[in-house]
């Protein structure tokens, strides 16, 4: 059974990545594509019954913040069957959407900016070297050379000095970076697409 | 011409992959020190002993286009992870944002256990989705490190600026992050977050230093042939436009 699930994925992964390169391949790459899409989208509802599976179990074994996960699988059961009968377009769907799901969102967005700004002081404390200061230095920069004040750019800082950082220096760096994760991406797709790494069939 | 290049460099990669793991199956693979890295196989070692568990977050990166790199490198340490703390009293967790990731660590999971030898004491509720966007999904991991006896908190994936607030609760409960992530602004919220992070393709190491085969310290090599490779082209290109020839 494993050797076949392996065979089955090395040449599922084989068909796609050729359909990259020759048009012979494009026909059965869509295909094959079209039904991960469908296997990603019952995926979801496997996720879903594993969230209210883990936290069920919370609620019966009276676990610590049990409450939040009882109000989690009533919310989830709740908006699922609603969505069922009323259909996702439906006001009310959209009130829950967008009065709801998206103010939560948004507040732990701008809970993270807090949080960033109390990493960046902390910093120093943890980790006190070149780096960090340059670290610091160019994060302080950039963000007055961003600062949108009533006069305008903020002098030198906002005109010359961030986009010479942000245009140069930080460009080259991201992409640097980029391409050492792409590197990383390949060689990991390749293992995945040998059989090398099979985080499938159970071995 | 641009899809030939790609064959190319795909074939090239391939070839060397093949070529170094065979030549290096009998040797033993030396890396350098990544602070990170070296926290994490100790790290292993002392959860099994001092009766807490890790959690080990594998981002919402789906598997259906280029992040699914980094997912996979997060299941290849997961399954190492797994085995080796299968046997503590307190198994460790593991949390996705993305359905098909989850399924991936369940199944991740079940093989570390089997491979320990301890297919029983697998909980499937050890492996978990937490939320579908990358808000929810960092409400759920960070509701399971400060609430679950956590002792490390380990991220290996596709991790944005929302990896800013499991590192806060990491450092509220004084859980120790090792934190790293294929994307720019994960990586930079790491870096400003943790003790030691992983930046760029040191999250592609992370199985070949957790002792995962010879595969992975290969891919290491090969990663820096290519490496070399792509400067020497940079380089040239660069001395070929200033002389004139292109």
């Amino acid at each position: 059974m494993r050797v076949l699930t392996a065979v089955i994925a090395i040449a599922v992964g084989l068909m796609v990545l050729l359909g990259y390169f020759f048009a012979e391949f494009v026909g059965i790459q869509t295909l094959l594509l079209n039904w991960a899409v469908i296997l990603a989208g019952v995926a979801s509802l496997v996720g879903i019954f594993n969230l209210i599976a883990v936290h069920t179990d919370k609620v019966r074994r009276a676990e610590k913040g049990g409450v939040y996960s009882a109000l989690l699988v009533i919310a989830l059961v709740a908006t699922f069957v609603f969505g069922l009968i009323l259909q996702p377009q439906h006001q009310i769907m959209q009130v829950l959407l967008n009065g709801i799901i998206l103010p939560v969102e948004a507040t732990l967005m701008g809970l993270l900016t807090i949080t960033l700004l109390y990493a960046a002081i902390r910093l120093l404390r943890r980790r006190a070297d070149v780096m960090s200061v340059f670290f610091i230095i160019t994060a302080v920069l950039i963000f007055l050379g961003s600062a949108t004040l009533p006069t305008g750019d903020v002098p030198v800082i906002g005109t010359l000095i961030r986009p010479w950082v942000s245009q140069i220096w930080a460009l080259g760096g991201a992409r640097g970076i980029l391409i050492g994760v792409a590197l990383g991406t390949l060689v990991t797709g390749l293992r995945v697409l040998f059989g090398i790494d099979r985080p499938y069939g159970g071995k | 011409m641009t899809s030939l290049l790609a064959l190319g460099i795909l074939l090239l990669t391939a070839f060397l992959l093949l070529v170094v793991a065979l030549l290096t199956r009998n040797s033993t693979p030396r890396f350098r020190e990544i602070p990170a890295l070296t926290r994490l196989v100790r790290t292993l070692g002392l959860s099994v002993e001092d009766g807490k568990r890790l959690h080990i977050s594998l981002g919402h990166g789906s598997l259906l286009d280029e992040r699914g790199g980094s997912a996979f490198a997060g299941l290849a340490a997961l399954r190492i992870i797994t085995e080796k703390t299968s046997v503590s009293d307190m198994p460790s967790v593991a949390s996705a944002g993305d359905p098909a990731l989850g399924l991936l660590t369940q199944d991740t999971m079940q093989a570390g256990y089997q491979a320990a030898g301890v297919e029983e004491l697998y909980v499937p509720t050890t492996s978990r989705v937490t939320g579908l966007t990358p808000f929810s999904y960092a409400a759920g991991a960070m509701h399971i490190a400060s609430n679950e006896n956590v002792s490390t908190n380990i991220m290996i994936g596709h991790f944005g600026p929302e990896a800013g607030l499991l590192a806060d609760i990491s450092d509220r409960d004084y859980v120790t992050l090792i934190g790293a992530s294929d994307n720019l602004a994960g990586q930079s919220v790491l870096y400003a977050s943790t003790q030691d992070a992983l930046i760029g393709e040191e999250l592609f190491a992370t199985g070949a230093y957790l002792g995962a085969g010879t595969s992975h310290s290969a891919s290491l090599t090969v990663q820096d042939i290519l490496r070399w490779l792509i400067i020497i082209t940079l380089l040239g290109g660069a001395a070929a436009k200033f002389v004139g020839v292109i």
